[in-house]
């Protein structure tokens, strides 16, 4: 039950995996904490929430990768962001679908989810943004 | 307790920076701890060091851990307290903090403090990897944000918000290479000259190579006393006056700002104000700069401008070794080399030779007052230290 799943970024990203952006909300104080923690780093209350987001937001900032870890070498030249959510909260990731001249601090973007739930740590899903 | 020496320096070695083929972390530090013992002849190392303070990122790049004791080992101090400090490339600059803490308590007279890294054996790629462990796993490393991404994300915000250009970034590069140039132990010893710098291939946007540090083995190393013991050692001891450190959120993405290191100005209002000066005071300043961008927003968060004003500061050329404050004058992470771990008591050693009257090419003509600032990660840990004369 989601109302009772832990406060982790474990359970955020099985949310994301269900197409769901969640974050923690602090009952005591209001905060919304993304990546949610199990205490409220404000007023330390661990009487927490799930808050669903929405899924959009304006970038912030943003930079195009050219060298990157193993991993990550084969998708370069990649863009990766940072958003700000509706809600004022900001959330990082990779930008796709939009062509570099096209980029700028403000644009719309949204999140497009990846439902895939590997099987070994870490069991993240790889979420990225792109134009609203 | 404004001005007061709280601790003060001795005497400092610095291996040779580069690409140090063959040779390992405690090999360097060897290197460095020679040094330090020459430089101050009436110090018995193996009777009057108490306790070691070494600086280390990661185990990753030679598959070594437990760096405290290999240092103090290889350094020939055994069986002395030994102990690494780790915050990621502000690790030397907290293993200062802890040796002055350790001096203040008492408990010590004497201890050498200082920072290892070897990297370049490694792929580029591998060390990227691995300078990216210290930013945020989940959510930065894991979507694929690299350290030069993280300065990048800045230096978007700082150029959107300030209107701060590319080329403001390539005058820190080629200022501090020259600098370098004068330096015979920096990493890259040779001039660039503007155009080189803004046409070098792209690293992550607006970043390019000649805005990112280098990838460098070395070490470095500094032996403190207690103030009143100074002068048994040396007859020119440089005292630290003021010392700051502070912490921040792992993920830059939940700061409020990313034109500005909080805990960097946190760090730097603590020493300001233990040290009883001001930034107008600083005749001399190491600051961090991993990335161009980096340096420009070290020049606000250290008071030398007005927020926002940085990269018109880098571009006026009162922060070249002939201006109005010199900055850098080793050459910096950019040019002297940015071993990571050994950069803060790097930065230390370069403003100890200032102040000793004994940087040659590169003296700063009556340097009195100097300051270093070290930054771990993309912000989340930063130390500033404040330093005079005798």
């Amino acid at each position: 039950m989601a109302e009772t799943a832990p406060f982790t970024i474990e359970q955020f990203y099985r949310f994301m995996s269900q197409g769901k952006l969640m974050a923690a909300q602090c009952m005591e104080c209001g905060k919304i904490m993304l990546p949610p923690r199990p205490v409220c780093d404000k007023c330390f209350s661990d009487k927490l929430q799930w808050k669903e987001l929405t899924p959009k937001g304006r970038l912030e900032t943003y930079t195009v990768i050219h060298v990157a870890p193993p991993k990550f070498q084969p998708l370069t030249p990649y863009t990766v962001g940072i958003v700000r959510l509706e809600e004022g909260i900001r959330l990082p990731g990779m930008i796709k679908g939009v062509e570099l001249e096209n980029l700028h601090v403000g644009m719309e973007l949204e999140i497009a989810f990846d439902s895939s739930l590997p099987s070994e740590w870490p069991a993240w899903p790889k979420y990225y943004f792109k134009p609203a | 307790m404004k001005g007061k020496p709280l601790a003060s320096i001795v005497s400092a070695g610095l291996s040779k920076f580069g690409k140090m083929e063959g040779l390992y972390g405690r090999e360097l530090f060897a290197q460095a701890a020679k040094e330090a013992y020459e430089r101050c002849p009436n110090l018995d190392p193996k009777k009057d060091i108490q306790a070691l303070f070494i600086g280390h990122m990661g185990e990753s790049y030679e598959h070594q851990g437990h760096t405290g004791a290999t240092a103090a080992d290889w350094a020939g101090l055994t069986p002395i307290a030994a102990l690494r400090t780790e915050a990621a490339c502000a690790s030397s600059g907290v293993a200062l903090r802890v040796g002055i803490m350790a001096i203040l308590s008492g408990m010590y007279d004497v201890v050498m403090v200082g920072g290892v890294e070897k990297m370049t054996h490694r792929t580029t790629p591998e060390v990227t990897e691995f300078l990216a462990m210290a930013s945020d796993f989940p959510f930065e490393q894991w979507h694929g944000i690299t350290f030069p991404g993280l300065y990048a994300l800045m230096a978007t915000a700082h150029m959107h918000m300030y209107g701060t250009t590319e080329e403001q970034l390539a005058h820190i590069s080629v200022k501090n290479h020259y600098n370098g140039s004068l330096n015979p132990k920096a990493h890259m010893q040779k001039v660039v000259t503007l155009e080189k710098a803004l046409s070098s291939r792209v690293i992550a946007w607006p970043l390019k190579l000649y805005d990112c540090s280098l990838i460098t083995d070395g070490a470095s190393c500094l032996i403190l006393t207690r103030p009143e013991l100074a002068k048994k050692y040396t007859d020119m001891p440089v005292h630290i006056i003021g010392t700051g450190h502070a912490c921040d959120t792992i993920g830059i993405y939940e700061r409020e700002s990313y034109t500005t290191l909080k805990a960097a100005k946190l760090a730097a209002k603590q020493a300001y104000e233990m040290a009883g000066v001001s930034p107008k005071d600083i005749d001399v300043a190491e600051v961090h700069d991993c990335f161009t961008i980096a340096e420009i927003i070290a020049y606000e968060d250290l008071g030398f401008c007005e927020e926002g004003m940085g990269g018109r500061l880098a571009e006026s050329g009162e922060t070249r070794l002939d201006g109005r404050l010199p900055v850098n004058t080793s050459g910096g992470l950019k040019a002297k080399g940015h071993p990571v771990g050994a950069t803060g008591t790097a930065q230390a050693y370069e403003i100890y030779l200032q102040l000793t009257d004994q940087a040659d090419k590169r003296q700063v003509k009556d340097a009195a007052i100097g300051l270093s600032h070290n930054v771990g990660g993309s912000g989340a840990t930063a130390t500033v230290h404040i330093y005079r004369r005798e």
